[in-house]
């Protein structure tokens, strides 16, 4: 089956700024698909785009494979919710629901029967004969998808649609929205700086990254195969190393890091070369007071903090020539180390990723 | 001119704007009827007042015969240019008293008032919209040979018998004026105030600054830009004021407007008055650009005075 | 805390300074009130005896009553003018990008600044150069040039504040750019239309200087109160008056009421 949507070499220039710098994508009918990236990176013109409200200066977009570059907003079956959710103040939240209904001339008595459908879906059918002033931001935020949806698109497309609530709030939405979304089949692009709440809801993320898209992968995959440093660095934390390939065998390699030898293994899609990153997630790295023979490398370093954030704590430290390390370690009823503690680190080969630099 | 509080229909961020195409059709017939309306009766009128100015009168007839006669009388006969100095001071005047006045209405009900606000604000806007004749006029009827003020001053024996000197005299127009001019340059001034995050009053506070510190390193810096668009206004607009000199006034302070006002009537001079038109038109536009620059500069909010 | 129980003289001083001002805004204004109520043919101090016979002699005078009418229709010509021509260059201004944009802006705005004598005499010169009669209509065309500059202010004030993202979901959802304007756009800009409409329509009823230069034979109202006071003064000056300012009260008080509209945001 060929994809919902298409972007094809997409390009977005304004004025002499090169915004979108040519993206290819493919989005999956059903698919709820995320594109993530920090803010000004160009992932709300590529949704403009993909809504119409921007033309690409460059490329192709194709929505089941014709190409809507061309079509204005009006006659593409994608639909967006807004950042600013953008209800008509003027009109009641019933009014502001049938709006897509009515612009498509459904008969009045069908247009009720789907806004109480779609009221009913997000749960505000009683609301119906408020404005969008009376409500709080979480039910605007409600109608917003609902009017969207009336329409039955073909693409629902969301602009950082939760960025206005409060994070309470904005977790349980991103947990109803996955249920809409699985429930209605309805293709989502989604739009979001918030990296947790790309992994939560996603099944696949696209990272931008300055106009480009670095990394198009299920959250799962996108956190443990980072492809670039870019991507290891924003999805989760982790602790990059500058070094040296040594040797390799396999995927597996050994590396030189400042005269120490440490093991990891290549990246995908990963070209060789004479200096590369080592990223490693710090939950995966052990520390231990002793040198455990059965682990053939490890760093040594001294800690020199320790932060108790809750269910994790978090400990730094340092190593022996300057450079700090942070690991992530379950917090348990006594703490096991202290401040000050000469430490040995290691990590199983597997989860020392090297990418290009 | 009004100022709204936020509504929720405001931009939270700004989109993108169009940076397609430039001339698009849209734009022209948006763009072309106003155009063509403002060349009329705007561009040409300031034309030909500028071709008229290099003609001269001859027994009442206007002849056409290229000088730069007028702009030397202007230049070298004290009626002219003494008028035109006497204008400039008379509006620089109205300026300061004006500002005087406003500002301490301004700041009072800004910070001041706690209830009401709105209201008061408003009260004290009305007179923009009271007709400039009616304002003009009243004083007549308060500083008049009959006026309340004389019999006030009558009755509690400062003076014996009415006095002429309140009405016709620079001091009436320069009153009038003021009177007329304040609520524009107290609008002004309130929204720049309004302007003014309280969190900086605060902050200035929290530094060790007292209220007159804060007031004079905090308030008015950032004040600047409105104080500085209504004294434009009130400076301008006197500047070609001729009712008032013309009802209060009397003829020892006769104002730029007046000459251009009996050259074009009872003295027939069109040329002359054109000239002097042209060089007052020079003049507001001067002092319109420079103080475009100097709220710009004095501006510390992004967009002006719109800062949010 | 002891500071409480002292006198606050900065405050007071503002207080006393405010309420001055305040009252030197309005009491000229009140005056004409009151002597508009005065039986007196002259305006002395005080008042002797009350009436309302000068707005009895208001209602029968003709040159006066006719004056009015002119000055209406003035005013509703030339604000429907300044809609025509000012709503289209505020959506120019705040909508496109085009060279020379800001110097469009602040010629449309300059009527607004400039002195009116000069913009009348400019005016009346065209007209009689070019052997036009100086007639209402020449007025009419003198305020339709201020008034666009009034009304394009007023909208684009408006525009700028409006949350573009509502038309683009208008059309999202599949309304056409005509639609939009109508069902979207407008509504939210009503009420800023409307203020501009009352406010030209108060500005014209009430310009002089620019009027002065292109009345013909007939007068506006304010060209022939104008005329009235150059006789000297005559009490019916105080009742019209008071009549004009209770009418630009009542402007304002709707205009406020309009640009502060909370139910539309």
């Amino acid at each position: 089956m060929n994809p919902i949507v298409q972007l094809q070499n997409v390009e977005k220039q304004f004025g002499t700024e090169l915004v979108v710098k040519g993206i290819d994508l493919e989005v999956e009918k059903g698919e709820f698909l995320t594109i993530l990236g920090p803010s000004g990176c160009g992932k709300t013109t590529t949704l403009r785009m993909i809504a119409g409200f921007e033309t690409p200066t460059d490329g192709q977009i194709l929505l089941e494979g014709q190409n809507v570059v061309d079509i204005p907003p009006y006659r593409r079956d994608v639909n967006t919710v807004f950042q600013s959710y953008a209800l008509f103040p003027h009109m009641t939240i019933y009014e502001n629901v049938a709006y897509g209904l009515r612009m498509k001339g459904v008969p009045k008595s069908a247009q009720s029967q789907r806004v109480q459908e779609v009221l009913h879906m997000v749960q505000l059918e009683s609301l119906g004969n408020r404005k969008p002033m009376q409500l709080s931001g979480g039910q605007q935020q409600r109608v917003a998808v609902a009017r969207a949806l009336v329409n039955n698109p073909k693409v629902l497309l969301l602009d950082e649609p939760l960025g206005a609530l409060d994070l309470k709030l904005r977790k349980q939405m991103q947990i109803e929205l996955k249920h809409l979304q699985q429930q209605l089949g309805v293709t989502f692009i989604y739009i979001t700086h918030d990296q947790e709440e790309a992994l939560t809801m996603s099944d696949r993320i696209a990272v931008m990254n300055q106009g480009r898209i670095e990394q198009v992968a299920a959250p799962k995959d996108i956190y443990e195969n980072p492809q670039s440093k870019y991507v290891a660095d924003f999805i989760g934390e982790t602790n990059l190393l500058e070094v040296k390939i040594l040797s390799h065998a396999g995927p597996g390699v050994v590396l030189d890091f400042l005269g120490k030898k440490l093991g990891g293994r290549m990246g995908n899609n990963q070209a060789m070369a004479e200096r590369m990153i080592l990223s490693v997630r710090p939950e995966r790295i052990r520390v231990s007071k002793e040198v455990d023979p059965d682990w053939p490398f490890a760093l040594s370093g001294r800690v020199e903090e320790m932060i108790f954030v809750g269910s994790i704590i978090r400990t730094m430290v340092r190593l022996t020539d300057g450079m700090q390390i942070f690991t992530m370690t379950p917090s348990q009823g006594k703490a096991s180390l202290v401040k000050g503690d000469q430490v040995w680190l290691s990590w199983e080969e597997e989860d020392g990723i090297v990418i290009g630099a | 001119m009004q100022d709204e509080p936020s509504l929720s229909v405001m931009k939270p961020e700004h989109p993108p704007k169009h940076r397609k195409r430039i001339w698009r059709p849209r734009l022209l017939i948006l763009l072309i009827p106003p155009i063509i309306w403002l060349s009329v009766f705007l561009f040409i009128p300031y034309v030909t007042l500028f071709i008229n100015s290099f003609w001269k009168v001859d027994f009442g007839t206007i002849v056409h015969d290229f000088s730069f006669d007028n702009y030397k009388k202007f230049f070298t006969n004290p009626l002219y240019y003494g008028t035109f100095l006497k204008t400039l001071r008379i509006a620089a005047w109205v300026t300061f008293f004006s500002i005087l006045l406003s500002y301490p209405l301004a700041y009072f009900i800004h910070f001041k008032i706690k209830k009401n606000k709105q209201l008061f604000y408003t009260l004290v806007i009305i007179p923009l919209w009271v007709s400039y004749l009616v304002r003009a006029y009243a004083w007549k009827i308060v500083l008049g040979q009959d006026g309340i003020l004389n019999n006030f001053l009558l009755a509690i024996g400062i003076i014996h018998k009415p006095v002429e000197i309140f009405l016709y005299s620079p001091y009436a127009v320069i009153l009038a004026l003021t009177h007329i001019y304040t609520p524009w340059v107290l609008m002004s001034i309130y929204t720049s105030l309004e302007h003014i995050p309280r969190d900086v009053l605060e902050a200035s506070k929290d530094l060790g600054a007292g209220r007159f510190r804060t007031f004079f390193h905090i308030v008015i810096p950032l004040s600047l830009p409105g104080v500085i668009a209504g004294a434009t206004f009130a400076f301008v607009l006197t500047m070609g004021d001729f009712l008032a000199p013309q009802l209060l006034g009397g003829t020892s302070s006769m104002m730029v407007s007046n000459v251009v006002y009996s050259l074009f009537g009872v003295a027939n001079n069109w040329p002359l008055g054109s000239t002097i038109g042209i060089v007052t038109l020079v003049v507001v536009l001067g002092i319109l650009q420079l103080t475009h620059r100097l709220e710009k500069r004095t501006a510390s909010f992004e967009d002006g005075t719109r800062g949010r | 805390m002891s500071r409480r129980f002292k006198p606050d003289w900065v405050h007071a001083g503002l207080t006393v300074t405010a309420v001055l001002v305040f009252a030197f805004i309005y009491l000229p204004m009140i005056v004409v009130v009151f002597y508009s109520f005065s039986e007196n043919a002259v305006n002395s101090f005080p008042i002797q005896s009350w009436s309302t016979k000068w707005y009895g002699v208001l209602m029968h005078d003709r040159a006066l009553l006719d004056s009015f009418q002119n000055s209406l229709i003035v005013a509703v010509a030339g604000t429907l003018i300044g809609l025509l021509l000012g709503i289209p260059a505020a959506f120019a201004v705040d909508r496109f990008q085009f060279p020379g944009k800001a110097l469009f802006e602040r010629i449309v705005l300059l009527p607004m600044i400039l002195p009116g004598i000069i913009t009348g005499v400019a005016m009346m010169s065209i007209f009689v150069l070019s052997g036009l009669h100086l007639s209402l209509v020449s007025i009419l065309l003198g305020h339709g040039t201020f008034l666009i500059a009034i009304v394009m202010t007023q909208v684009y004030a408006r525009l700028k504040r409006l949350n573009r993202s509502i038309e683009e979901a208008s059309m999202d959802l599949g309304a056409t750019r005509m639609k939009t304007f109508f069902l979207i756009t407008l509504p939210n800009i009503r009420t800023a239309i409307i203020g501009a409409s009352l406010l030209s329509f108060t500005l014209s009823l009430d310009e002089i200087a620019v009027s002065y230069f292109l009345t013909g034979r007939d007068l506006t109202l304010p060209v022939q109160i104008w005329a009235m006071l150059r006789r000297g003064i005559t009490p019916e000056v105080n009742a019209i008056s008071t009549i004009i300012f209770v009418f630009s009260v009542v402007m304002i008080v709707i205009v406020t009421r309009l640009s502060r509209d909370k139910s539309e945001a």
